[in-house]
């Protein structure tokens, strides 16, 4: 295929919750809980900031590590579990905060984890078909975990874009495969606060199944094994669960390494596995095959396999890396979170 | 301020579009369609201000109007764009951090809303270079 | 241009009225005005009445009519204006109101401001207030009034050195003034620890650097200077009347600690009244904030830029001071009830040239002047009082 990653960019915000915090305040036991998820901390959104003001940033880093004109973006497509609007496009905004606006199409997302992948999908068939000359898939969340349930130690605020073409690419992609059922493992019904989830059902029928299936799909389809790889990036819930899927894939903790962002990060939802993935080109060489594949509750999973080209090194320090994000965070009390996350009712 | 309001005004907040007096080279953020010191000769066109700047002077607002007041206590600061014009706005940093002469750029935040039914309105800004 | 001489005062008391309504206070003011200057209802040419929100404050707006109407003069057809400039809106009454008697239009006018501001809730009134500043490019941004002038205290005091506590002497010393006013809303002493300890507002602005919320309403009836004897025995002349119009924003502002609009209604009322600021024997200034009297006396001329801090420490604008200011307690401790304000000061150098003050009476008071400012400084209007025509 003749698309690839023409630029890419990031933001995180500021704060930070260590797991202690929230476990504190439940009675719960930190220490096994870091062990169960391999999450230490989780990032947490100023109180103006949102899944639109997110995405911006990340957009503007976008467009500002390559040079990107932003009149030739064709098509904006915002990935979110998190739009601040039910009815009423984030990507409107983000087009109109980058400079995109009008000559272009646009729509959100939402596929619990796996809206930002979509969007680069639908993305890369509007650029291999001349549709577009540029498109942008961004993947951007604050996402909500009910106060004392076990998504809160992990439910973080991120946002990435990619920006795809076919000129000058920093990385082609080869191929793509998806994997869909219908598998409720993970929802959140129209005007409630949190999302349910099945517990330990969002494990083997939901994340793993279809994580695997789309991994081994894709490398069928293209005839490639794990080995051909030197980096992988799954989608991260937490720490444990891509760090046994590319085990059972057979992929090694070494190419899984760079990309596994979660720990320090938390689940950035929309953002997770192209957090990873922006964070593996942050240190790649020109030559490099990067493995990513997500997965979104509900369910389904994108695999993509990317080539790393020469350019890289050119946009390489154009933009804030995700290791600079993670720098210097600033933590945070529970009621200080509670107060970001608007927990507390004014 | 009512959605019309702002939406006339958004171009401005998203993006520090000000305008530009191309007969005296005088620089408007926010925008004036009229230039104060050619008046009527002036030539007035849009420009993009590149959203760096320095603290002129901040307060510490601790207590608020309604729609601010679930973000008090914070910093209302006047801030010089290095093109020249001032405007007024928020930095976002520590307390102990902010000072006048601070070197700041601008960022992407929500200015407030219209209560939970109501639009959200989004605009510029600022937050110390360094960060 | 005719001459103008103010013939009678009338002032509500200032404070919470919770049991009093707009049109009574105004009314309350303009007969006691009306009293004072002993003329007839019937005798009236027009009204001129300050307020900056009663659309927001008590929703009603027309209250040029509505005055009329209570003052019982809307049989007798009387013209009557609303006039609006944010806290300077009865400084502006008063100068329509002298403006209308000098060009020969009117005889005999009632100028008078009332604000009633209790009505709302607190965080309504910060909202209301802050419609003074630029909507579109302060507020949105979430500027407060307090946050405003706190911003032009911070340069203040990183140019000029000025220092909390200095700014604390302002409102030591208008309390102290206002002990010996009956008609303050606050008529109790304080001291500089006072106000640093009390709540803060907008840094570095406390609870007891502002002015407070208030309640009132004050008029004075004008009359031609040449008739002014026929009414009382004691007119007092209005020897210059001045507006001036700076930058809506503070952002905008030339220098962001001097408020350009007082400088030039100051300098044309001084030429007005063939006067300089050493003529003036004391004043009732804008001190809506500790910092703005600050700003006032210098930019009036009483003190060199950047002393008004020391100068208010050392004594030089207390009540037995070189040039006293804000006898009446100014707005921090007589009250801001701001459409009233600007009147009100008239209404005290009335009283003080005429050694009807009472214990706050300066000794040998010939000439005063006023200073009413809108916003952080868009409208100043600066008037000139004397005993002598």
């Amino acid at each position: 295929m003749n698309v690839g990653i023409v630029s890419y960019g990031v933001y995180i915000p500021r704060y930070r919750i260590k797991v202690e915090e929230i476990a504190k305040v439940w009675g719960a036991n930190a220490n096994s809980i870091i062990d169960g998820l391999m999450v230490y901390e989780k990032s947490v959104p100023d109180m103006d900031e949102d899944t639109i003001t997110i995405a911006v940033e990340a957009a503007r880093n976008a467009i500002n590590r390559a040079g990107i004109n932003p009149e030739k973006i064709g098509a904006i497509y915002t990935g979110s579990e998190s739009h601040p609007y039910a009815v009423k496009p984030s990507s409107t905004i983000v087009a109109e905060a980058v400079g995109a606006t009008p000559d272009l199409t646009l729509a959100d997302f939402e596929f619990a984890c796996k809206a930002g992948t979509a969007a680069i999908q639908t993305c890369m068939g509007m650029v291999d078909s001349d549709m577009i000359e540029l498109g942008m898939a961004i993947g951007s969340d604050v996402s909500q975990g009910a106060p004392g349930d076990a998504l809160e130690y992990t439910a973080a605020a991120g946002g990435v874009a990619y920006i795809l073409g076919k000129n000058n690419q920093v990385a082609n992609i080869e191929s793509t495969y998806s994997f869909t059922t219908d598998t409720p493992d993970f929802w959140r019904r129209e005007g409630m606060p949190y999302p349910e989830h099945g517990g330990r059902f969002t494990g083997e029928p939901g994340y793993f199944k279809h994580v695997t299936s789309a991994a081994q799909g894709l490398m069928e389809r293209m005839g490639t094994k794990p080995s051909d790889y030197d980096y992988a990036v799954f989608h991260q819930p937490n720490g444990k669960f891509p760090t046994r899927a590319a085990k059972m894939l057979g992929f090694t903790n070494e190419q899984i390494k760079p990309g596994l962002v979660v720990p320090r990060l938390g689940n950035t939802y929309s953002g997770s596995c192209m957090m990873g993935l922006a964070a593996t080109l942050d240190i790649a060489k020109a030559e490099d095959r990067i493995f990513m594949t997500s997965f979104g509750s509900g369910a389904g999973s994108d695999a993509f396999s990317f080539v790393v080209t020469d350019k890289i090194e050119e946009i390489r320090n154009g933009a804030p890396s995700v290791e600079k994000y993670l720098e210097n965070p600033i933590y945070i009390n529970y009621a200080t979170y509670a107060r970001h996350k608007g927990k507390i009712k004014l | 301020m009512s959605v019309p309001r702002f939406w006339r005004r958004l171009k401005n907040l998203y993006n520090l579009i000000g305008t530009h007096c191309k007969k005296c080279g005088g620089f408007f953020y926010p925008p004036r369609n009229m230039c104060p010191k050619c008046r009527r000769n002036g030539v007035i066109v849009p420009f993009k201000f590149k959203g760096a700047g320095e603290v002129v002077t901040f307060t510490i607002v601790h207590s608020a109007a309604k729609d601010y007041a679930k973000l008090t206590p914070y910093i209302l600061a006047i801030i010089k764009l290095d093109e020249g014009p001032r405007l007024t706005s928020q930095v976002i940093c520590s307390h102990e951090d902010i000072h006048i002469g601070m070197k700041v750029k601008s960022a992407f935040r929500k200015l407030g809303e219209e209560s939970d039914r109501g639009m959200i309105y989004y605009g510029t800004k600022f937050i110390p270079v360094e960060s | 241009m005719r001459d103008v001489a103010i013939i009678g005062v009338g002032c509500t008391e200032f404070g919470e009225l919770w049991d009093k309504s707009f049109r009574e206070l105004f009314v309350e003011a303009g007969v006691s005005a009306i009293e004072d200057a002993n003329v007839q209802g019937g005798k009236i040419d027009a009204l001129y009445v300050g307020n900056m929100s009663g659309g927001r404050f008590i929703e009603q707006e027309h209250l040029g009519a509505l005055i009329a109407d209570y003052s019982g003069l809307a049989s007798l057809h009387i013209p009557s204006t609303r006039v609006e400039a944010a806290c300077a809106s009865g400084g502006l009454a008063l100068r329509q109101g002298i403006i209308a008697v000098a060009s020969g239009y009117h005889d005999i006018v009632i100028a008078g401001g009332a604000e009633k501001m209790t009505d709302v809730g607190v965080e309504t009134t910060t909202d209301a207030l802050a419609a003074a500043a630029d909507r579109e490019w302060e507020g949105i941004m979430g500027a407060t009034f307090p946050g405003l002038y706190a911003m032009i205290a911070r340069l203040h005091m990183h140019k000029y050195g000025t220092t909390q506590e200095q700014l604390a002497a302002v409102a030591v010393k208008n309390h102290h003034n206002g002990t010996m006013n009956p008609k303050a809303q606050f008529q109790n002493e304080i001291s500089v620890e006072t106000v640093l300890n009390s709540v803060m507002v907008a840094d570095p602005l406390r609870v007891f650097d502002c002015s407070p919320i208030t309640d009132g309403a004050s008029a004075v009836v004008l009359a031609p200077a040449e008739i002014a004897h026929k009414f009382t025995d004691t007119p007092i002349y209005v020897k210059a009347s001045a507006q001036a119009s700076g930058t809506i924003s503070l952002h905008d502002r030339p220098d962001i600690t001097t408020l350009d609009a007082t400088v030039a209604a100051a300098n044309w009322a001084y030429k007005m009244a063939k006067t300089t600021p050493k003529g003036i024997d004391f004043a009732e200034v804008h001190d809506c904030f500790t910092i703005a009297e600050i700003c006032a006396i210098e930019d009036l001329g009483f003190v060199k830029k950047g002393e008004g801090g020391k100068a208010t420490e050392s004594g030089l604008t207390a009540l037995g001071g070189k040039i006293p200011i804000n006898p009446s307690g100014g707005l921090k401790a007589c009250g801001h009830p701001v459409g009233a304000t600007g009147v009100k000061q008239a209404v005290e150098i009335t009283l003080q040239l005429r050694g009807e003050a009472g214990k706050r009476q300066i000794d040998g008071a010939e000439i005063g002047l006023t200073h009413n400012v809108g916003g952080s400084g868009g409208t100043a209007v600066v008037h000139i009082f004397g005993r002598d025509r």
